[in-house]
Parts: structure tokens; C-alpha cells; sequence
């Protein structure tokens, strides 16, 4: 069958889940970042697939996906920095050793 | 009906999704970057695939020729490459399967259902047309949030820069 | 007609007087406040003589009855349409009579406080606090509303605090003024009650209604009132005993009389004003005021406050025969006085000649204000003269302060009883009237007047025969004081002299008739006789030093020691409260508080804590935990928004 809009969605569902259990189940910070990453792009290609067979006379969901890649070029910069600024100060990177901000 | 385009489509979605199961699964830290890598590039393929090349232009540049190398920098800078992550406690894992499965189901469902309204044949994009867009301040023009985008890239830098410098000593 | 502008200045301008000499006496007044306060009263005092006359004489009577006025009525707080609080002037024989005797009182303590005070430190507060219990007492005479004279008289007891316990760093004195606000507070209790049962019984709280419906058989009021019952006895038998239990406090009857004698601790003049004339007659006032609810609608009421009245007349005379301090024994001769006021009300009946007693009560409440004042001013300028209370340091001061000496006397020989002074005649009214009555009060009455012309001329001779005069210590020789000390003595002892010979009855009687007063040589021989007898053995023990005093309190034993300890009432008092008040209510009360109201307290601060540390689990720190509620708060939305909100 030809692949239409359901067949990209179902991709883009599926790489969003995936993203989110490696969110979840991951400890270490730099694997959590790269789940946020698939999260992202599954996001962007949500976008596209809605520009491409839903308004194919707009553009906005072009400009959406460029905007959210360079934010997330951006996030993952500072996320980044945030890590290895957390490292220097806890000589580690796993998740559960960055439990401070609590009650 | 097999085609040449089904069988590309179906190939590059194979590519992105074990890609992306198993850059969350491995335990190498290494290996699930590369993983990524190969994931994004599926994705890359698959605008491709949607003839949007501009995207997966800036998708291929910017994603795997900077995010992921960044990544890599960061693995290296925490000296992560060599050991092996823990595994995945039991119950956190099954918690998760079953919550991922259950969002899952529950969107196909309603993604399924939905007919949506078909579009009106094909608009090729050019890069003319993209540049033009984001240039113009009239109506549907991005002009603003380009600008608005640079600013945000100029916070991030001088944030990153400030995050990760290091203290310098005081001099006795 | 009245003037209510008039009638209002009379209380305002002592109050000025307070408000003037209590702000500002301290810095800018100073001694002038007690010329501010004196001629505030003296406007007072002129103000309420010509309301009197003009009562009395020109408008008051209609008919050939004296009517009650009420020039002036504000509502202050309504309850109801009925029910409310007002604020008014009442004008009817009675409180006519009370404001002279109070603004006459009032301004000759005023005068000889001038001199008695003179250089007090602080001297303007004296003249504040005078100018604020004189307000209050006339406020409390003038009230027409029974709430508004429970306010004056809350009033009237915190004056008298402040005036009591004037000498504040004494702790005598700091003591006695507890004990007299709380003994009156406690009785207050009682008043507050009746106040509020006979107000819901009749509906409101005016005098004139609240004893209109309740007196009237027929009204809906009085017969509910007397329909419902507690323990036996009516509501409004109940409601009037507790009126009655308020004065009692206030005019220290049996058994709440414990504070008059301590009272004695505030400054001659203060007992002067408060204990002889003014605020110890608040009581006989408040149940002449009630008269008509207490002789038509509870007679079993008023034959209780006769016997009250009795007793506590008979106690107090026993008592005063032993006490050595001189206002001491005033104290106790003042509650003995008040006594016959009492059972004076007590025997009395409502209208025509029956109504005797009522008559005789006010009359002899006018009298005493005069020579009991008088004695009190007197016995100050001797304690001034012999800077002691106790009549040892005294004797043969006749020659060194005539003046006193003989407007003692003349007070003396009033109270006694001796014929063609004042008190003779009051005192025979009364007798009179209990001897129509009830005949065991009568004898009591009796033997009370031979007791009490005994110990006032044991006073007197102890305090100006008795022994020659030795200065005791460092005594500068001065005079007997001063014309500002003297003149309200030559004032009160005229006023002691001749108000017997006032028609009283014509002028006030139970129901506004004109009352022929009687007057019976017959009937009057017995009781001048038993006051002669008890001036001579007066005499014969005191007029010239001698051991037979001490012989007699030998010989009397174990009686003597009895009322030389007052009966030993108060350390009654002092066991109840320490021993079982403290102990069983005290403690239970505290336990409760610490344990169930703090408790209680406790528990729903500590039920917070709890609920707040089970919440804070929340914020754990875990990234992936606050994902998971991000991820389960969007999907539960999502699936709110999608299958049941349509």
C-alpha cells in the first residue's frame, strides 16, 4: 500500500514512545539527553507529515521543524554544559546522584 | 503495490525505530550514540523520502554533523567511553513498558479513528520559497521569530560559556 | 417640667471634672485640679438642689402623686423592637432625693479633701477619680434603663477600686481593692443574671415597663414569668433574688460583706464619700428602685432581704462593740445602718400606709449619708491630728480639736438615736414599720439600736474622754486642721441636726401619695430608753481610763474573741476559695485546658505536619519521577478530554 499520512504517524508515535522510555528507564544523563533528542525529532517529523498531506499550500510546519531544530541545537548545548559543570562538582553523571533539589 | 517508494519508506522507518530502541537499550555509552546517529539519519532520509530536502539538509548538518558530535565531545569530556552502564532495574523497566505500551495504544487508537482532511496534490518547496517566507514581515511571514530564534542562540551560547567555565584560582 | 439638659449636667460635670484633672492633672493641672474639681461639684450640687425644688415643689406632683419623668430616653442598642438598650434620665422622688444627697456628700468631700490631701503627690489624680465615681453614682441614680444602671454600677465598682487601693504601693491597700471588686464582681454575677431573667420575662428593659408588666396580674409577662420555675421556685422570684444578691454585694449584706471593713484601707475621705453615703446605698437603691416587682410580685423575696437586712445589722453591731481601729468600727456601724435599710425595705408592703417602710428606708438613707459622712470626715481629722488608726494612740482630744469634738458628738447622738436629731426620726420610722410587720425583726431592730448607741459612744469617749492626750513620737502641734477641713464638718453636722425635721413622708413613699408620718411617744419610749442605757454604760466603761473594758473581754470569753475576729468569716472565705475553689475547680479547669483545648490545638497542627510531610514525598528530586507525572498527567487529560468530555 502506498504510505500515506497514517503510516508516518504511526512512526512518529512510535519514536516518540521510544523516546520516552529511554527517558524514563535511563540513569545516565548524557543517555537521557539523547532520548530527549528522539523525542524531538519525532516531533518534527509529526510536523512535516502534516505539511506535506494535510496543507501542502502552507508552509508552517516547515518553519516549525526549523525553529524546534535549532532550539534543540540550542538545549542540548546548555544541557551540555550543565553536565559537565554537574560532573566537575559531583565527579559522576548518573541521575541519582543529582537528587539535592528535594524536600 | 510494491514500489520503489514503498520499499525506501519501509526501510528507512525500519532503520530509524531499531535505531532508536537500540540507542536506549544498549549499555555503551559509545554505542547508543552512534545508534542515535544512525536514527537521526534515518530521519534525515525520510524527509528525504517526503521531498523536503532543505529539512533534511539542515536535519543532517545540524543534528548529526553538531548535536551528536557534541554528545560525543560531552561522552569523552566525562570520561564515560569505556565502562558499561547499570542495567535496568526490573520493576522501573516493567513500570515503564507498561506506561509507554498503554500511551501508545491509546494514541493509534485515536490517531486511526481520525480521518483527516486530504490535502490538495503536491507543492514542491524550494529554498526560494523557504528564504522568501522566513524573510518577509507580512502576513505568514517568520521574520520575527528568526530574530527571535538568533537571540535565543546568542542567551544559549553566553550561557553554555558561563555554565562551564571553570573558576580561576585565586592568586595568594 | 423637667430640663433634661439640666438634669444631663449633673452627672457631665463631674465627669469633665475626670476627664480634665485624669488627662491633663498630671502636668499641667496639678493643685489646681482639686479647686477645677471642687467647683465642677459645687455646679453639680446647685444644679441638683434646684432640680429637687423644682421637683418637689413645682411640677412633680400630679394629682397628689408624685410622678416618674423621663426627660430624656436615647436607644443605644436595640435587640428587638422592644428590647433595647437605652440610655436615659429617670426622675421620680427617689432619685431626685439620691442626687442631692450624693452631689451634697460629693462637695463636702470634695472641700476637705483640699485639705486632708494637701500636698499629695498625686493629688490631681484624687480629684479624677472622685469626679469619675461621682459621674457614675449619679448616672446609676438617673438610670431608667435596668442595663444602663448595671453599666453605671460596674462603673461605680471600678471607682471605688481606684479609690480604695489609692495608696498603691501599700499592699494592704492593693489587696483590699482586689477583695472589693471581686466581692462585688462575684455579686454582680448574680445581678447580670436577674437582669437578664427579668428582662427576658417582660420583654424589655425599660424600669417603668419591665414594672408594669410584671406587676400587673394579668399581663401575659408576669404570668408566664411566674409559670416557668426552676428548682421550685418561679422565674421571676429567681430573677429578683438575683437583682437582690447584686446589691447585697454592693451594700455589703451578710455574707458578702467582707470588703467594707478592708475598704477601710483608701483615704478617709474615699470612705467618706463611698462607704458612708454613696455607693454602699446602691443596693438599698436598686431594690427601692424594683420596689413594686419585689412587695407586689415576689413578697417571698422581699421577706428575705428583710431578714438579710436583720441579721446583717445585729452581726455588724456585735462586731463593732470589740474592733479597735476607728474606721473599723465606722465600717462595720455603716453595714449595721445599712442593715435597717434593708429590712426597712424588707418589711414594707407596696401603697398607702402599709408602704411605711419604704419611706422610712429612704429617709433614713438621707439621714445617714449626713452623719455617717460626718463621722467619717471627723475621724479623719483625728487620724490627720494623731497620724494612727487606733483608738490606744487616742483619748482627751476634746480640748485639742473642738470643732471635731463637737460635730462628732452631735453625729454621734444622731446615729444613737437621741430625740430631736435626725436620726431619731428616721430610726423611729423604721421601727415602726417592722413592728407592724414582723415582729422578730422588730426586736432584733431593737436590740441592734441599744448596741449600736453603745459602741459609737465607746468610740466616742475613747477617742475625745478616756485618757488625757500624750503626744506620741515626733507630733508638731499643729491645729485641728484647717477651714477647708472644718467647714463640711459644720455643714454635715447642721445636714445631721435638722433633716429630721424634713416631711419626708410627704414627699417620698412607695407609691407617690403623701404619707402622714407618725409620730408616737409610746411607741418611741423603748427604744430611746435601751439608746440611754447604752450611752451610760458607754460612759461607765470608757469616760475615764479604767480596767473594766478588759475585765468585760475576759469575762465574755470565747463570744469576745468570736467578734473581735469578725466571726471569723474570712478565713472562711480564704478556706473555700484556697482549699476547694483552687483546688477541685482550679485544677480540673487547668487540666482541661492544658490537656483537651491545647490538645486539640495541637492536634490539628500536628494533623498538618503529617499531611504536609506525606506530600513532600512529591518532590523527590528524581528527574525521571517528575517525567512520569508530567507523561501520566498529559495521557489521564488526553483521555478526560477525548472519551467523556465530548
Amino acid at each position: 500500500m502506498e504510505p500515506g499520512l497514517y503510516h508516518i504517524l504511526t512512526v512518529s508515535i512510535a519514536l516518540f514512545f521510544i523516546g520516552v522510555m529511554g527517558f524514563l528507564t535511563r540513569r545516565n544523563l548524557i543517555t537521557m539527553l539523547m532520548s530527549l533528542e528522539l523525542i524531538l525529532n519525532s516531533v518534527n517529523l509529526n510536523f512535516i507529515a502534516f505539511n506535506k498531506y494535510v496543507w501542502p499550500g502552507k508552509m508552517d510546519g516547515l518553519f516549525f521543524t526549523i525553529f524546534i531544530i535549532a532550539i534543540a541545537a540550542a538545549e542540548a548545548a546548555v544541557a551540555i554544559a550543565i553536565i559537565i559543570n554537574l560532573y566537575r562538582s559531583n565527579q559522576s553523571i548518573d541521575v541519582t546522584n543529582a537528587e539535592d533539589l528535594k524536600y | 503495490m510494491m514500489n520503489g517508494s514503498t520499499i525506501l519508506f519501509y526501510t528507512l522507518a525500519a532503520l530509524t525505530l531499531t535505531c532508536g530502541v537500540l540507542s536506549i537499550a544498549t549499555r555503551h555509552i559509545f554505542r547508543a550514540a552512534i545508534y542515535l546517529l544512525f536514527s537521526l539519519i534515518g530521519i534525515a532520509g525520510l524527509y528525504f523520502w517526503l521531498s523536503y530536502e532543505f529539512i533534511a539538509a539542515v536535519q543532517i548538518v545540524v543534528y548529526v554533523g553538531g548535536i551528536v558530535v557534541l554528545i560525543i565531545f560531552s561522552i569523552f569530556l566525562t570520561q564515560q567511553a569505556g565502562e558499561k552502564l547499570p542495567k535496568v532495574r526490573l520493576d522501573r523497566g516493567l513500570w515503564a513498558i507498561l506506561a509507554i505500551f498503554s500511551g501508545f495504544a491509546l494514541t493509534m487508537v485515536q490517531v486511526l479513528q481520525h480521518t483527516f482532511p486530504a490535502g490538495d496534490g503536491l507543492h514542491p518547496v524550494t529554498v526560494r520559497q523557504i528564504g522568501e517566507k522566513m524573510m518577509s514581515t507580512t502576513e505568514g511571514g517568520y521574520a520575527l521569530p528568526f530574530e527571535i530564534i538568533s537571540m535565543l542562540l546568542l542567551a544559549a551560547m553566553v550561557g553554555c560559556i558561563v555554565i562551564a567555565l571553570r573558576s580561576k584560582p585565586e592568586t595568594t | 417640667m423637667p430640663n433634661a439638659i439640666n438634669i444631663a449636667l449633673i452627672p457631665l460635670l463631674p465627669f469633665a471634672g475626670f476627664l480634665l484633672s485624669g488627662l491633663f492633672g498630671r502636668k499641667y493641672i496639678k493643685n489646681f485640679a482639686g479647686m477645677l474639681g471642687t467647683a465642677l461639684i459645687l455646679g453639680s450640687a446647685i444644679l441638683a438642689i434646684y432640680t429637687a425644688y423644682d421637683y418637689f415643689f413645682v411640677y412633680g406632683k400630679v394629682d397628689g402623686v408624685y410622678q416618674q419623668f423621663v426627660p430624656l430616653k436615647i436607644t443605644w442598642l436595640a435587640f428587638t423592637k422592644d428590647l433595647s438598650i437605652d440610655m436615659g434620665l429617670v426622675i421620680d422622688p427617689i432619685s431626685v432625693m439620691m442626687l442631692v444627697v450624693v452631689t451634697f456628700v460629693s462637695l463636702m468631700v470634695h472641700i476637705y479633701s483640699l485639705g486632708y490631701l494637701k500636698g499629695e503627690e498625686r493629688f490631681a489624680t484624687y480629684y479624677a477619680y472622685l469626679g469619675l465615681f461621682t459621674f457614675s453614682m449619679l448616672g446609676l441614680v438617673l438610670a431608667s434603663n435596668i442595663f444602663q444602671i448595671y453599666i453605671f454600677w460596674e462603673l461605680v465598682g471600678v471607682s471605688s477600686f481606684l479609690l480604695i487601693g489609692f495608696y498603691y504601693d501599700k499592699p494592704s491597700a492593693v489587696a483590699a481593692s482586689k477583695k472589693a471588686f471581686i466581692v462585688t464582681r462575684f455579686a454582680d454575677l448574680g445581678f447580670l443574671i436577674g437582669i437578664l431573667v427579668l428582662s427576658y420575662f417582660s420583654g424589655t428593659m425599660d424600669f417603668q415597663e419591665l414594672i408594669a408588666r410584671l406587676t400587673s396580674p394579668e399581663s401575659n409577662e408576669a404570668k408566664a414569668a411566674a409559670a416557668s420555675t426552676f428548682l421550685g421556685a418561679s422565674a421571676l422570684t429567681w430573677g429578683a433574688a438575683l437583682v437582690f444578691i447584686g446589691g447585697a454585694g454592693k451594700s455589703a449584706m451578710f455574707p458578702l460583706h467582707i470588703w467594707l471593713p478592708d475598704a477601710m484601707e483608701g483615704p478617709t475621705p474615699v470612705s467618706a464619700l463611698i462607704h458612708a453615703a454613696t455607693m454602699v446605698v446602691a443596693g438599698v437603691y436598686l431594690v427601692a428602685r424594683l420596689f413594686p416587682v419585689f412587695a407586689l410580685s415576689t413578697p417571698a423575696v422581699l421577706e428575705m432581704i428583710g431578714w438579710v437586712g436583720a441579721i446583717s445589722a445585729i452581726i455588724a453591731a456585735i462586731i463593732a462593740c470589740t474592733q479597735t481601729d476607728i474606721k473599723r468600727v465606722l465600717a462595720y456601724s455603716t453595714m449595721s445602718q445599712i442593715g435597717y435599710m434593708m429590712f426597712a425595705l424588707g418589711v414594707s408592703k407596696y401603697g398607702g400606709e402599709a408602704g411605711l417602710g419604704y419611706t422610712a428606708s429612704m429617709f433614713h438613707l438621707f439621714t445617714h449619708a449626713m452623719f455617717k459622712a460626718l463621722l467619717f470626715l471627723g475621724a479623719g481629722a483625728v487620724i490627720h491630728y494623731v497620724h494612727s488608726n487606733e483608738m490606744k494612740d487616742m483619748g482627751g482630744l476634746r480640748k485639742k480639736m473642738p470643732i471635731t469634738h463637737f460635730t462628732f458628738l452631735i453625729a454621734c447622738l444622731s446615729i444613737a438615736g437621741v430625740p430631736f436629731l435626725s436620726g431619731f426620726f428616721s430610726k423611729e420610722e423604721i421601727l415602726l414599720a417592722a413592728y407592724h410587720s414582723n415582729t422578730a425583726i422588730y426586736y432584733i431592730a431593737l436590740v441592734t439600736s441599744g448596741l449600736t448607741a453603745f459602741y459609737m459612744f465607746r468610740l466616742y469617749f475613747s477617742i475625745f474622754w478616756n485618757k488625757p492626750y500624750e503626744a506620741q513620737g515626733s507630733h508638731h502641734g499643729h491645729g485641728e486642721g484647717g477651714l477647708v477641713m472644718m467647714l463640711p464638718l459644720i455643714l454635715l453636722a447642721i445636714g445631721a441636726a435638722g433633716a429630721g425635721y424634713i416631711p419626708f413622708g410627704e414627699l417620698v413613699s412607695s407609691d407617690g401619695k403623701a404619707l402622714e408620718s407618725h409620730f408616737d411617744i409610746a411607741f418611741s419610749a423603748a427604744p430611746v430608753l435601751l439608746g440611754l442605757t447604752g450611752i451610760a454604760v458607754a460612759a461607765w466603761m470608757y469616760l475615764k481610763a479604767n480596767k473594766k473594758p478588759e475585765n468585760m473581754a475576759g469575762s465574755l470569753g470565747g463570744i469576745y474573741k468570736a467578734a473581735y475576729h469578725k466571726f471569723y468569716i474570712d478565713e472562711l472565705y480564704l478556706f473555700i476559695t484556697k482549699k476547694v475553689l483552687f483546688n477541685l475547680v482550679g485544677r480540673t479547669a487547668a487540666w482541661f485546658d492544658r490537656t483537651i483545648v491545647d490538645g486539640l490545638v495541637n492536634l490539628t497542627g500536628n494533623t498538618t505536619v503529617l499531611v504536609s510531610e506525606g506530600i513532600k514525598k512529591f518532590q523527590s528530586g528524581k528527574v525521571q519521577q517528575y517525567a512520569i507525572y508530567f507523561l501520566a498527567g498529559v495521557v489521564l487529560l488526553a483521555a478526560f478530554f477525548v472519551y467523556i468530555w465530548k
